[in-house]
C-alpha cells in the first residue's frame, strides 16, 4: 500500500487522475430535526445527560408499539419535493435485524425495500446533474461508551429520525462529492428539516468509489466508506482511497469489495469488514405499523411551505441583483445568510449598489463572522447596522477606507456607525474649496513630482493624490481629489 | 343478592349487586382471594401468587369503586374479579411471559386494557400461566411448570393461556384476559369448557401486550357465559393512539345489546374438508350435535370449502416464528430480564449464553425456525410464498362469506384436554391441536369457543364459531342463544 499522503504529491496524483476515473456515490445520514424522535414523544435534543431522554418504546421495553411521528413524514416529504423525487403513496417500514447494545429492539425500523421516495436529482456547480436514487426515512441507533472496565449505553439518540439520502454513482471527482453535499446541506437548512451540523453527527455520510480506466465504461470494484464526518474528510477519505485502490490496480491486483472505516487521525481509511462478512440483515415489513400513505393533498399541502431553494435563489439574485454567479452561490449556501444579504440591500435603500453589499458580506462581514464564531441567531452586526454603514459610503459621508475602521469599532464597541464617525469627526470632507487649497499647497511643496507629471510619467499623478488624502487622514472624498489635482495639474481654464 | 357466593355469579351480576350496593366489591375479592389461595398449588394457574400482595394492589381500586358507588357512577365490571395472563403488562407487576428470561422484570406501565379494565371497575386478581411467550399449546412449555385441567388434574389445560382458563374454569376468577395468536385464548377456553373470544385483528388494542407475533396477536376475554365476555369485549374494543394497527371501531353497535336478537336468518358454514382425519369421534359428535341445536334457532347450515385452509399450519409456523424471532431480539440480557451467569468473553458470548439459560425448549426452536426462514437466500421460498398463502386464506373466508355465510363453525380442538406429557416429544402432533384456530389468526377474522358438552372421560369440548370480521356481535349472540337454549352449567368438581 501507498504511503504517500494527498498533499505531498499533488502533480502525482494529478497524473493519477488522467489514468484512472473514480467514480463515487454518497449515502447521507440527515436528522431531522423534529422535536420528539421517530416513533415516540421523547425529545431529540443533543447533550442531554445520558438516557434522559428515553421511554419504554425508545428503551426498546417489551410489550410497546411504535407511532410514527407526523411531522417526521412532512419534514421527509419536503425534502423529496426539495429535490424533485417521486414520492410513494404506500412505503413500508421494515425491520432491519442485527445484534448490537445501542439498538434496544434488536432491529431498526428502516424503508427497505419500498421507500417513500425515489428518483430525485441535484445540480452541482459545474451544471452536472446528479441523480439521487431514493430517500427513505429510518431511526437512528443509540451510542455505545466504552469506560475502563465497563461499556455503557446512552439511547438518547436510539429513535430519532433520520432521512437516508442515496445519491447514483454519478460524481467523478473529489471536488465533485463535497459539492453535492455543500448543496444537499444547503437544501436540508433552507427547508428547515435539519442543522446539518456534521461534527454534531446529524450529517453523516458514507462514501462508495471505485476506480476505472479513463474511457472505460464499466464499473470497478468499489468499496464503502463508512460514516466520514467533514467535508473535507470526505475529500481527504476519497482521495487516500483512490491512492490506494490505483496502486492495488496498477501492480495487477484487485480491489476486494469491503467496507472501511476512515481515521480522521491518519487520514487512512481501515478495513472494518469484507463482503464475505457482510452481516444477514433478515429484513422484512415491521407488522406493528403497517404500510405509510402518503395522500396526494398532502403532498400539496406541504408545496406551499417549501421555500425558494439555494439554485433558484442564486439565479435570481444573479438577475435581480446583477451580481456574478460566484458572488451568487457563496451569498446563497445558507439561507440565513441570504436572508441577510437581502436584509442589507433592502435597507440601503438604491444608495449602495447590490454589488458592493455582496462584496462587503462576503468578505468583511463573513470574514469577522467567522473569526468570532459568530452564530445566525446573533450575527456580529445586525443588517439595519451593516446597511447604515454601507449607506454612509453610498452618500459620500465616510470613505470605502475609513468604513472598514468604522465596521470593526461598531463591531468591538456594539455602537451605530453614526456615532463612531460623529465621535472621531470622520466625515468625509467634500468641500471643493478645502480640497482646492490642500491641492494647491502640494503642488507647490513637489515641483519635481509635477514636473514628471506633466512629461507624462504615469505613477506620479497616484503619489501627489496620496500626498492630498495624507493630509486629509483619509477624510477627503477621494474622487473630488482626483478631480481637483487633475484640474490643477492639466491647467483647467476655469481655475 | 346478598347470601349468594360471588364464586357462582356471573359479572354482570357481580357488577350489578356492587353498583347498587347489595354486596360489597372487597368482599367479592376476598372470596376470590381465599379461592385462588386455596386452589393455585394444586393446578398451577398463578405465577408469583402471593395473596397478600394481591390484596394490597386491590385496595386502590376498591376505594376507587366505592367512590364511584357513592357518586351512583355505573361502573360496568364493578367489583369484577379479572385475572391478567402473564404477557399483559400491569404497572409495578412482575411480567415474566412464563420465562426464566423475565422473572424479575417489573411491568413499567399499564397495557392500554388494564387501563380500560380499571376504568370500568374491574379489580385484577393476579397474574396467570402460560407457554412461554405465548409459544405452545398445552401450557407445558411455561418455565413455571405446567397448568394443570380442572376437569382432571392429569390433563393439560391447553394453552397459551392455559392459566386464565383454568383459572376462571376452576372459579378462582371471573374473568380472565388471555391473548390469541394461533388459538390461544380458543383452545384452553375449549379445554378447560370456559368460553373464549379472540377478537377481530386490530378490535383491542396491543399496547402493552408482549409480542409473539404482531401480526397475529390480539388481547381476548375468557368467561363463563357470553354475555360476560360481551361485556368485556365492548369495553376492550377502542381506537387505541398508541397501537398503529388499532381500528377506530367508534361507530359500531355494542355486542351485548345485540345478544337476545333472534337467531332465525343467520347461515352457518361447514367445511367437509375440516372433519376429516385426526378428528376424536367425540368432539365430532357433539359438534354435529351443536349444529342441530343451531337449526333449531332457525339457523340454516350450509356446507362451503375452505380449499387453502390445509396450508394454515405451515404458514402460521413461517409468519409466526418469522414474527417472533424478531420480537424476542431484545431479550438478550443487556437491559433487562436476566443476563448469563457465565456471560463469557465476549459481546457474543454474552448474547448466546443469555439466550441460551433463558429461554426454554420451544421458543428457542421457534426463534430459529424465524431466523431460518427470514435468512438471505431462503426468504423468498418461504417467508414471502407463506405471506402469500396467507392472502388466499384470507380470500377463502371471503369468499365463503360472500357466498352467503354469516358465521363459520368448526371444532375448536381435534381432541379434548390430552394427558400431560402426551405430547411435550412431538412437536408437530402438538401443532396440528391448533389446525382448527390459526386459520382466523392468519385472516384476523374473530372467533370464539364455547362449551358444547363433555367427552366420555368427562373433559369439556369446544365448538369454534368465525365471523366477518368486527361482526363480534354475531359470533356473542350466537353464544348467548345457544346457551339460553341449552342452560350447560356443568362446572368441573372441587
Amino acid at each position: 500500500m501507498s504511503s504517500t499522503s494527498v498533499g505531498q504529491s499533488d502533480q502525482s496524483f494529478k497524473r493519477l487522475l488522467a489514468r484512472y476515473e473514480p467514480v463515487i456515490g454518497l449515502e447521507v445520514h440527515c436528522q431531522l430535526n423534529t422535536a420528539s424522535k421517530l416513533f415516540c414523544s421523547c425529545k431529540t435534543e443533543f447533550g442531554s445527560l445520558p438516557n434522559q431522554n428515553t421511554c419504554p418504546l425508545c428503551l426498546g421495553l417489551p410489550g410497546v408499539l411504535p407511532v410514527i411521528n407526523k411531522t417526521a413524514v412532512d419534514y421527509a416529504i419536503r425534502m423529496a419535493l426539495a429535490v424533485g423525487a417521486r414520492i410513494r403513496e404506500k412505503s413500508v417500514f421494515a425491520r432491519k435485524q442485527y445484534f448490537y447494545p445501542d439498538l434496544p429492539k434488536g432491529y431498526q425500523l428502516t424503508q427497505y425495500d419500498l421507500p417513500y421516495c425515489e428518483h430525485g436529482s441535484l445540480t452541482l456547480d459545474n451544471g452536472r446533474v446528479i441523480k439521487i436514487e431514493r430517500i427513505h426515512m429510518e431511526e437512528d441507533a443509540g451510542k455505545n461508551i466504552h469506560g475502563d472496565n465497563a461499556s455503557y449505553v446512552d439511547l438518547n439518540r436510539a429513535g430519532v429520525p433520520l432521512l437516508e439520502i442515496v445519491s447514483a454513482p454519478e460524481m467523478y471527482s473529489p471536488e465533485e462529492a463535497v459539492d453535492y453535499l455543500r448543496k444537499l446541506r444547503a437544501i436540508v437548512r433552507y427547508l428547515g428539516i435539519s442543522d446539518g451540523n456534521m461534527e454534531e453527527g446529524s450529517f453523516r455520510c458514507d462514501v462508495n468509489i471505485s476506480l476505472r480506466p479513463r474511457g472505460a465504461s464499466k464499473l470497478g470494484t468499489r468499496t464503502e466508506i463508512k460514516n466520514v464526518n467533514s467535508f473535507r474528510n470526505v475529500e481527504k477519505a476519497i482521495a487516500y482511497e483512490i491512492l490506494r485502490q490505483s496502486d492495488l490496480l496498477d501492480s495487477g491486483e484487485t480491489v476486494r469489495q469491503a467496507t472501511l472505516l476512515f481515521d480522521a487521525a491518519t487520514g487512512r481509511t481501515q478495513m472494518m469488514r469484507s463482503k464475505e462478512d457482510a452481516p444477514d440483515y433478515r429484513y422484512f415489513p415491521e407488522p406493528d405499523l403497517g404500510p405509510l400513505f402518503i395522500s396526494s393533498e398532502r403532498i400539496k399541502t406541504i408545496q406551499f411551505l417549501i421555500p425558494e431553494l439555494p439554485e433558484a435563489r442564486k439565479k435570481r439574485f444573479q438577475e435581480s441583483f446583477v451580481i456574478p454567479e460566484a458572488d451568487a452561490a457563496q451569498l446563497t449556501e445558507e439561507h440565513e445568510l441570504a436572508a441577510f444579504f437581502e436584509d442589507v440591500v433592502r435597507l440601503v435603500d438604491g444608495k449602495v449598489a447590490p454589488k458592493i453589499v455582496a462584496n462587503w458580506i462576503n468578505t468583511e462581514f463573513l470574514r469577522e463572522m467567522n473569526n468570532r464564531q459568530a452564530q445566525w441567531a446573533s450575527p456580529i452586526l445586525s443588517a439595519g447596522d451593516l446597511a447604515e454603514l454601507l449607506r454612509l459610503i453610498g452618500e459620500g459621508t465616510i470613505s470605502g477606507k475609513i468604513a472598514k475602521t468604522v465596521f470593526e469599532e461598531m463591531i468591538e464597541k456594539k455602537v451605530s456607525a453614526k456615532s463612531i464617525i460623529d465621535a472621531k469627526g470622520l466625515v468625509q470632507i467634500s468641500d471643493t474649496g478645502e480640497i482646492k487649497s490642500v491641492v494647491a499647497d502640494i503642488i507647490a511643496q513637489f515641483p519635481e513630482q509635477v514636473v514628471q507629471h506633466r512629461a507624462g510619467k504615469p505613477k506620479v499623478f497616484g503619489f501627489l493624490v496620496g500626498q492630498v488624502l495624507k493630509v486629509s487622514q483619509g477624510r477627503f472624498n477621494p474622487a473630488l481629489v482626483n478631480q481637483s489635482l487633475k484640474d490643477a495639474l492639466d491647467g483647467d481654464p476655469k481655475s | 343478592m346478598a347470601g349468594i357466593d360471588p364464586i357462582q355469579m356471573s359479572a354482570c351480576a357481580i357488577a350489578s349487586a356492587v353498583n347498587e350496593g347489595s354486596i360489597k366489591a372487597a368482599d367479592v375479592v376476598s372470596s376470590f382471594l381465599q379461592r385462588t389461595e386455596d386452589l393455585h398449588r394444586e393446578l398451577n394457574t398463578h405465577v408469583f401468587w402471593d395473596k397478600e400482595a394481591v390484596q394490597n394492589e386491590t385496595e386502590k381500586q376498591l376505594d376507587y369503586i366505592e367512590a364511584a358507588r357513592r357518586a351512583q357512577k355505573y361502573l360496568p365490571l364493578a367489583g369484577v374479579p379479572i385475572a391478567i395472563k402473564d404477557n399483559i403488562m400491569a404497572e409495578g407487576s412482575i411480567v415474566s411471559c412464563g420465562s426464566k428470561f423475565l422473572q424479575n422484570h417489573r411491568a413499567a406501565f399499564d397495557a392500554t386494557v388494564i387501563k380500560q379494565l380499571k376504568q370500568a371497575g374491574a379489580v385484577l386478581m393476579g397474574r396467570t400461566n402460560m407457554d412461554e411467550f405465548g409459544m405452545g399449546s398445552s401450557n407445558e412449555n411455561s418455565a413455571f411448570g405446567p397448568v394443570r385441567n380442572p376437569w382432571n388434574r392429569s390433563h393439560v389445560s391447553g394453552g397459551s393461556s392455559g392459566g386464565s382458563a383454568a383459572a376462571v374454569a376452576a372459579g378462582m376468577t371471573t374473568l380472565a384476559l388471555g391473548s390469541d395468536t394461533g388459538g390461544s385464548v380458543r383452545q384452553p377456553a375449549s379445554f378447560c369448557g370456559v368460553l373464549g373470544l379472540k377478537p377481530s385483528y386490530g378490535a383491542v388494542s396491543r399496547y402493552g401486550l408482549v409480542a409473539y407475533a404482531s401480526s397475529f396477536d390480539q388481547i381476548g376475554p375468557i368467561g363463563t357465559n357470553a354475555r360476560d365476555l360481551a361485556r368485556t369485549f365492548d369495553l376492550l374494543r377502542t381506537h387505541d393512539p398508541l397501537d398503529s394497527t388499532s381500528v377506530d371501531t367508534s361507530a359500531f353497535e355494542k355486542t351485548e345489546i345485540q345478544l337476545e336478537r333472534p337467531l332465525k336468518g343467520l347461515t352457518i358454514g361447514i367445511a367437509d374438508e375440516l372433519l376429516q382425519e385426526g378428528l376424536d369421534e367425540d368432539v365430532k359428535k357433539s359438534f354435529f350435535e351443536s349444529l342441530e341445536v343451531y337449526k333449531e334457532l332457525g339457523c340454516t347450515i350450509k356446507k362451503i370449502t375452505l380449499p387453502n385452509l390445509r396450508h394454515s399450519i405451515p404458514t402460521y409456523y413461517i409468519l409466526a416464528t418469522a414474527e417472533a424471532s424478531s420480537n424476542l431480539a431484545r431479550f438478550d440480557g443487556i437491559r433487562f430480564g436476566v443476563r448469563a451467569s457465565k456471560p463469557g468473553a465476549s459481546l457474543k458470548d454474552l448474547y448466546a449464553q443469555s439466550r441460551s439459560e433463558g429461554f426454554g425448549r420451544e421458543v428457542k426452536q421457534r426463534i430459529m425456525l424465524g431466523t431460518y426462514v427470514l435468512s438471505s437466500g431462503y426468504y423468498d421460498a418461504y417467508y414471502a410464498k407463506a405471506n402469500r398463502m396467507r392472502e388466499l386464506i384470507r380470500r377463502d373466508f371471503a369468499a365463503a362469506f360472500e357466498y352467503g355465510v354469516d358465521l363459520i363453525a368448526t371444532p375448536t380442538a381435534p381432541t379434548t384436554a390430552f394427558v400431560l406429557g402426551q405430547k411435550t416429544d412431538n412437536s408437530l402432533s402438538m401443532y396440528l391441536m391448533d389446525i382448527y384456530t390459526i386459520a382466523a389468526n392468519l385472516s384476523g377474522i374473530p372467533a370464539l369457543s364455547l362449551p358444547i358438552g363433555l367427552d366420555r372421560k368427562g373433559l369439556p369440548i369446544g365448538l369454534q364459531l368465525m365471523g366477518k370480521t368486527h361482526h363480534e356481535g354475531e359470533l356473542l349472540r350466537s353464544a348467548y342463544q345457544y346457551e339460553q337454549y341449552k342452560r350447560w352449567t356443568e362446572r368441573p368438581k372441587f
